[in-house]
């Protein structure tokens, strides 16, 4: 009787033990749990990145999760735990209530990334927060346009959806410049992301005759709607001409428009945390931690931003967003 | 003679609110830049003469909330209830659109006219199966049409394949900017045909007429041998080409279809059109020059904001103030007290005249 229960506990220890000697194999488990591809350009080419990083060639078994809803990211990340999961990459659609499931992890010894989207938690609940710094996009782009040394700066600001993460961040750095005098605003005017509204906002200034040198829009899109009401108005723009035209995100399409010289600036929220994670990942599989971290254990993105002078065809087609521009 | 006189005057009468709304409007902004009308001929980019001017933007940005706002007129009046869907109708119809235009090599205006003829149809469907939803199964529109509102920008999604394509080609321009040599937008044009379709409509078929009396009167319309089914069902597939026209409009204007953004909310301006009007949102009666009448008063509002440099903050509580302000000048109570008014002033003035000839 005593040899049979020594048997079945070394069966069931061995059992036990089977997940944790598969786990010791080089497959890294990671459960990602990421906003839909369908809300954005931006967030489909972050879910591809993640899928194409996380891939079995580099050693990753991973599995996604896309939802834009709190409730069914939260029990996603809970089921990627059960599942025992070595590493858990979260980019959460709400800044609260994550708490409970980070300590869940943490007790099971995961180790949590968060990426593009910061969560309101302690800091020791994850290992590092691969994020964008929104106001230093907009630091950029506006820097890159005092470096232009114009005269005179008459800017038409066109803004995306108010309150929004990317209009907050993309308009910051412009008012400390109107504010400062350095700058001065002609109009700013919020279209909501839509294209036909920065077109109108644009046309109605042309319409009251005020001068104005450069179109600041806050995504791609408003820009061409601005750069259309331009067109139609016979006002020239791009390099070296009337208007400077700036624009955010790196559509494929709008780094043409740069590179025909159409337009002068494009700037990039980079999608691109993937590689940033791995590699940490891969030091802390070797034994080591992760170094250079602040108390806020935050990792900011390069922002990259372009100058339709120097833009090469690399550029396009690493960094651009989207299906490229097809000669019609 | 006089009675006569009244009874033709009471016909406009719905007009009232929208043209009172356009002339505030008018003047207001003549007090405030007696420039704001002026119209002027520019060359552009291409060296073709094109307008311009406020009065230019208003008509042109209005196209397609007005041609929306033409069929909403229509649904409104046979069912009762809008149709909340039209936005992401024309954004599947825009998708198709340029999914057929990406589909060659080449664009040629036979590939345009293909691109054309298959979002209408694609919004036909869509809106066959809106309006059977209502016409067969008595849902109310603004549910049945939920269905739509809620999935239709996905499914554009989905047919863009995830992207936000962008289409360049002068036949495109042509249609969503100006036709070289002529110098006026050709959306004003498009709307323009659109209103003229449905004018032959209603002065060479009894549409119209079908359409009132299956709004008042649904059971007393069949037993006239009216198919109020029937009627339903075609004002929402019209409603369909309707949004297909604002979506091929909305896509040319810049060459580009973002399925998240193109006509967003408009569902609520041409519903607002409609009420502006004077159209009554319950069925039945409607004037199709109202809705048209109220859609610009709309753009106009819109424009004359931005020309103000409103605060981006503010834009949308100054435009609820004006709204506010339309819906209750055009409510029944105030209407009523109007007449009162009026029907006083008038014995009044009998009364004095009577008195004069005594």
């Amino acid at each position: 009787m005593k040899k049979l229960i020594a048997v079945a506990l070394v069966i069931v220890m061995c059992l036990s033990l089977m997940p944790a000697a598969f786990a010791a194999d080089d497959v890294i488990k990671v459960g990602v749990v990421n906003n839909p591809p369908s809300e954005s350009g931006y967030r489909e080419a972050n879910v591809n990145d993640f899928i194409n990083v996380f891939t079995k060639e580099n050693g990753y078994d991973a599995s996604f999760f896309y939802s834009i809803k709190n409730d069914e990211q939260l029990s996603a990340a809970r089921q990627f735990i059960t599942d025992g999961v070595d590493y858990l990459l979260i980019s959460a659609a709400e800044t609260t209530g994550w708490d409970a499931v980070l300590k869940d992890a943490q007790e099971a010894g995961i180790g949590v990334f968060l990426f593009d989207r910061m969560i309101d938690c302690d800091p020791a609940l994850f290992e590092a927060a691969v994020v964008s710094d929104m106001a230093k996009e907009g630091e950029t782009a506006v820097g890159w346009l005092l470096d232009q040394k114009l005269d005179t700066y008459n800017v038409i600001h066109i803004q995306g959806a108010m309150g929004s993460d990317a209009q907050l961040g993309r308009t910051g750095a412009l008012d400390e410049q109107f504010a400062s005098g350095k700058m001065t605003k002609v109009v700013q005017q919020t279209a909501t992301w839509d294209e036909a509204e920065a077109k109108k906002i644009v046309e109605s200034v042309i319409n009251s005759g005020d001068a104005f040198n450069v179109i600041y829009a806050e995504n791609d899109g408003m820009a061409k709607g601005a750069v259309a009401a331009l067109d139609e108005a016979g006002i020239t723009h791009g390099v070296d001409k009337d208007v400077i035209v700036m624009g955010f995100d790196c559509n494929k399409w709008a780094l043409r428009e740069l590179q025909a010289g159409n337009w002068n600036y494009d700037g990039q929220c980079s999608p691109f945390q993937a590689q940033v994670i791995s590699d940490m990942i891969h030091v802390l599989e070797a034994g080591g931690t992760i170094e250079g971290l602040n108390e806020s254990k935050q990792v900011i993105s390069v922002e990259k931003g372009f100058d339709a002078r120097t833009i090469t065809e690399e550029d396009i087609l690493t960094y651009g967003l989207g299906e490229d521009v097809t000669v019609g | 003679m006089n009675k006569n006189k009244r009874g033709g005057l009471s016909r406009y009468s719905q007009l009232l609110v929208p043209l009172i709304a356009i002339l505030v409007l008018v003047i207001f902004n003549l007090i405030r830049d007696p420039s704001f009308f002026s119209v002027g001929l520019t060359a552009n980019n291409n060296g073709d003469p094109v307008l311009q001017g406020n009065l230019i933007s208003i008509l042109n940005g209005a196209s397609e909330l007005v041609i929306l706002s033409m069929g909403m007129t229509l649904v409104t009046a046979a069912c009762g209830g809008q149709d909340i869907s039209v936005g992401a109708l024309a954004a599947i119809a825009g998708s198709v659109f340029v999914k057929v235009l990406k589909s060659g090599g080449s664009i040629s205006p036979l590939l345009v006219l293909g691109g054309f003829l298959m979002c209408c149809a694609v919004a036909m469907v869509f809106g066959a199966f809106n309006g059977s939803l209502v016409a067969f199964f008595n849902i109310q529109p603004m549910i049945a049409t939920l269905i739509l509102f809620t999935c239709g920008r996905s499914i554009a999604y989905w047919i863009n394949g995830g992207a936000t394509p962008t289409v360049a080609s002068p036949i495109i321009n042509a249609i969503g900017s100006f036709i070289p040599g002529v110098p006026i937008p050709t959306p004003i044009l498009i709307v323009l045909l659109m209103g003229g379709l449905f004018a032959l409509l209603f002065r060479f078929t009894t549409l119209g007429l079908y359409i009132q009396s299956v709004g008042i009167n649904q059971s007393a319309a069949r037993l006239n041998g009216i198919n109020a089914v029937g009627i339903k069902l075609l004002s929402f597939v019209i409603l369909g080409v309707c949004c297909a026209v604002a979506g091929m409009i909305g896509v040319s204007r810049l060459g580009l279809i973002n399925h998240e953004t193109l006509l967003i909310n408009i569902e609520m301006d041409a519903i607002l059109a409609v009420a502006i009007g004077g159209n009554n949102l319950g069925g039945g009666k409607f004037k199709m020059i109202g809705s048209v009448l109220g859609a610009y008063a709309i753009q106009a509002l819109t424009i004359t904001l931005y020309a103000m440099k409103v605060p981006s903050t503010d834009v949308k509580a100054y435009k609820a103030v004006v709204i506010v302000l339309l819906v209750v000048m055009g409510s029944p109570v105030v209407k009523e007290a109007a007449d009162r008014v009026t029907k006083r002033i008038r014995a009044a003035r009998r009364s004095g005249t009577e008195k004069e000839a005594a």
